[in-house]
């Protein structure tokens, strides 16, 4: 078997400046974007008293869990033994740590006081779920990165194993503190159940290997390197059986909730009559995010093509942010029942009835801005450390 | 070559300090126009703030942390070193006899923090100028408290202590 | 010989143990002392002796009547925020604070309407307080559950913990405030009780007391762990719940006849 050699990304070409200038200049954007929202305050957004987490922090959960996800493919490759996945580990890591990135600062900068970021990590209350998952944020990032050091300094090497299984570890705990963000509410009946936290980690393994086959794709295109049709095809097929995963868990924390009669009201908002959420659910994450890129994955016609491959992942991608834009806004938006049996009939504070967002521009600037973040990172990373092989060429012998 | 480099060094090195010392001297050539209590403000007549100034102006940002604390906390609204306290006593007031904002430009608060460039986020959610007249909620601030020393607001919130019976009140409360 | 110096060492390590634990105790002994002594004069402040609740009758609630939310208003400085320029009514109304409100309400099976005033429910267990990440919601020794705004980051997460919407985000900047009510763009805040008012020695909220005065007298504050206040008096005689009990939060504020 041939000897791997990783390089930096080292591509002169306008396509990779012109590729940063362009992040360089959403990022700008989206910066303006939060600036613009802190300096007036949150009444220019979309979000109120009713729905306060909008399509920022739909952005936000969408990346970290995403994050945690394409950490998997070094998992496989440490924790599991896949000698196939083993060469792809160090850009993995990177690009898990570029998507934590690009997801915390959207959270971050939507806070409504992000000046108190000292007092966010100084001042504890540890009964919080999100206080935890600031040390599982921050704990994620230095451990995946002395994951990337083990992987790439050989001096260090004989502990690879070791972290990797700390890495792997970590990960499905910060996104079951991810899932337990909603699953630990008992205010809300979309919530409130243990179900949503190894959904998330379900979830994860989904977006961020869709996310690591289009970075892995498009680094490869930048460099004008060869990458090998067996790998993207084990990666894909992967790809194939977190979709079924992500719907069996879909399937089963529905069926809980159409059991419990308490619930029939919420499941009917967002299964059939919540106007956009069903929608959402049906098109959004159903149809576009699991049924198309299932038939593009497995479909014999389409099994070489990279362009196919890369349009399942796209596909994966969006049907995700629908599932976790129902998720976090339909289940805001569905009324919370204070008076069981009794119908509102007045309120000055929509109780009882259907919250209404409307997202705006500057949120969702907000929201690219952290894709762009994730993937500037990414690039530069890429560029300044040894992540990527000279060559995934398919092995001759046919090991895996 | 080698020594070359060394005075490059040290050249480049000289550069940014230089540039400090001017900068440094630019600053304390400036006059101390700071530290002047703002004329016109209720504090400008009498002889002593709370604690003598070089406490005040060393410590205020303790003791207002304790007594917000006191406050937010304990529920303990007659401390010595409240926030309302200090816009009471030190905010000027205009031509027409209205008062200023004292985090406004060149107020009591703002000159001080302009100067030493620290920010002053008490006033985005503290009220900026003393209480008005008659405001229903703020009836803890001239009501009815039984606990409250009563001396320092009397009804229509005048200070009506004399700087040395301040001091006097200020050690009594210390020791206690 | 040997043995001889195991002995001895033995002797010294004793002994260095007991001087370290009598330096130890002269050091640590006048901390407690004092902080003994300090805890043994502290009577001001709140404390859990008390608990303040509030029992609402709404049989007494009128319909029409919106005394205690501008009473509330008034006294919380909530007047004082104004509508940002260019606000819809939509947003104004699903943005702007409000601590107290009405709503009214009807059976599904009996048709019976009812009207209440809805506001922090003040939990004995308060999800708000168990999601904040900083510490910023917490309750006081004496029942009532506020925000600290010096360390609140303005998450929401206590928004979305909330089983009773009672919690209000300030959307916009807020330039005019009252002494004791301070208010500003970025923080969560909710009903407390009139926490400057109970501070200052008063022991009726301004909704109860608004409410008396429009002669409805539908809102009883007071102390939960006094026996013979009004309110512990009320709650003998008469049957009240909690709303949404199953939660089992033990929530301060409970209602008759709903």
């Amino acid at each position: 078997m041939k000897k791997l050699h990783y390089s930096e990304l080292w591509c002169s070409s306008p396509r990779y400046w012109g590729g940063l200038a362009l992040l360089a200049f959403i990022i700008a954007l989206g910066l303006g974007s939060a600036y613009y929202m802190e300096h007036h305050g949150h009444w220019v957004t979309g979000m109120s008293n009713q729905v306060v987490w909008g399509l920022p922090h739909v952005f936000a959960i969408f990346l970290i869990v995403a994050a945690s996800g394409a950490l998997n493919v070094a998992s496989i490759g440490s924790v599991f033994g896949g000698p196939m996945y083993k060469p792809l580990g160090r850009f993995s890591a990177l690009l898990a740590i570029g998507l934590l990135a690009g997801g915390l600062v959207v959270l971050l900068l939507d806070l409504g006081r992000p000046d108190r970021l000292i007092v966010a990590m100084t001042k504890y209350n540890f009964k919080s779920i999100f206080a935890w998952n600031i040390l599982l944020y921050t704990g994620f990032f230095a451990i995946v990165g002395v994951y990337i050091w083990t992987m790439i300094d050989r001096t260090v090497n004989k502990h690879y194993k070791m972290v990797g299984f700390a890495a792997f570890f970590w990960r499905l705990a910060l996104t079951t503190g991810t899932g337990s963000i909603f699953g630990f509410l008992v205010a809300r009946e979309a919530y409130d159940t243990a179900i949503l936290a190894p959904m998330f980690i379900i979830m994860s393994f989904s977006f961020g290997l869709a996310f690591f086959i289009l970075a892995l794709i498009s680094a490869y295109w930048w460099a004008g390197r060869q990458l090998g049709e067996l790998r993207l095809t084990k990666l894909k097929n992967l790809l194939g059986v977190f979709i079924g995963a992500v719907l069996y868990f879909t399937l089963v924390y529905h069926l809980t909730n159409l059991y419990i009669t308490a619930k029939h009201g919420v499941e009917a908002f967002v299964l059939l009559n919540g106007g956009i959420y069903p929608v959402m659910f049906w098109l959004g994450q159903i149809l576009i995010g699991s049924i198309i890129p299932l038939f593009l994955i497995y479909s014999p016609a389409f099994s070489k093509s990279r362009f196919v491959i890369s349009v399942a992942s796209v596909l994966v991608l969006i049907g995700g942010f629908f599932q976790v834009y129902v998720i976090v806004i339909g289940g805001q938006a569905y009324p919370m029942s204070l008076f069981p049996g009794k119908e509102v009939l007045e309120s000055s504070f929509y109780d009882g009835v259907v919250a209404s967002y409307v997202p705006t521009l500057p949120e969702a600037m907000l929201g690219i801005g952290g894709i762009a973040v994730a993937m500037a990172l990414v690039a530069i990373g890429s560029r300044m450390l040894k992540v990527l092989p000279e060559s995934l060429e398919d092995p001759e012998d046919e090991c895996a | 070559m080698r020594s070359s480099t060394g005075i490059k060094r040290i050249i480049t090195g000289l550069i940014p300090g230089g540039l400090l010392a001017v900068l440094s001297m630019g600053v304390m050539s400036e006059p101390a126009t700071v530290g002047v209590v703002t004329p016109g403000s209720k504090a400008a007549s009498s002889e002593a703030c709370v604690a003598p100034t070089e406490e005040m102006r060393r410590n205020h940002m303790d003791y207002l942390k304790h007594d917000r604390i006191e406050v937010v906390y304990k529920g303990i609204r007659d401390t010595e070193f409240g926030l309302s306290s200090c816009v009471e006593c030190h905010a000027a007031k205009d031509d027409k006899g209205g008062y200023l904002p004292i985090n406004g430009k060149g107020q009591f608060c703002d000159s001080c923090h302009e100067y030493v460039a620290v920010s002053l986020p008490c006033f985005q959610c503290h009220r900026k100028t003393p209480a008005e007249q008659g405001a229903s909620g703020d009836s803890a601030m001239t009501g009815s408290n039984p606990h409250r020393l009563g001396l320092l607001q009397s009804g229509g919130g005048q200070l009506t202590l004399s700087a040395d019976e301040l001091r006097r009140l200020h050690v009594m409360t210390l020791e206690k | 010989m040997g043995k001889h110096d195991d002995q001895l060492d033995m002797k010294r390590r004793e002994f260095i143990g007991k001087t370290v634990l009598a330096a130890g105790a002269a050091t640590v002994a006048p901390g407690i002392l004092l902080t003994v002594a300090r805890a043994a004069n502290e009577t001001r402040g709140v404390t859990s002796a008390v608990r303040w609740g509030m029992l609402i009758d709404t049989n007494k609630c009128a319909d029409d009547c919106t005394a205690c939310v501008d009473a509330c208003n008034k006294e919380n400085g909530i007047d004082l925020v104004q509508r940002p320029e260019g606000a819809s009514d939509a947003d104004w109304n699903a943005q702007r604070p409000q601590w107290i409100r009405k709503v009214k309400l009807r059976d599904m099976a009996t048709q019976v309407v009812t009207t209440l005033p809805m506001m922090c429910q003040h939990c004995e267990y308060p999800p708000c307080v168990d999601v904040c990440p900083t510490g910023a919601s917490f309750k006081r020794a004496d029942g009532i559950v506020m925000v600290d705004r010096h360390i609140c980051i303005g998450c929401r997460y206590c928004m979305m913990a909330c089983p009773y919407k009672a919690r209000s985000f300030i959307h916009q900047n807020v330039e005019n405030q009252l002494v004791a009510v301070p208010r500003g763009k970025g923080c969560v805040e909710s009903c407390n009780f009139c926490v400057q008012r109970i501070d200052a020695g008063n022991t009726t909220t301004a909704c109860q007391e608004a409410c008396d005065k429009a002669g409805h007298k539908a809102i009883l504050f007071g102390d939960l762990k006094d026996p013979e206040s009004e309110i512990t008096r009320a709650f003998k005689t008469h049957n009240s719940r909690q709303i949404r009990a199953e939660l089992k939060l033990n929530t301060g504020v409970r209602y008759i006849d709903v």
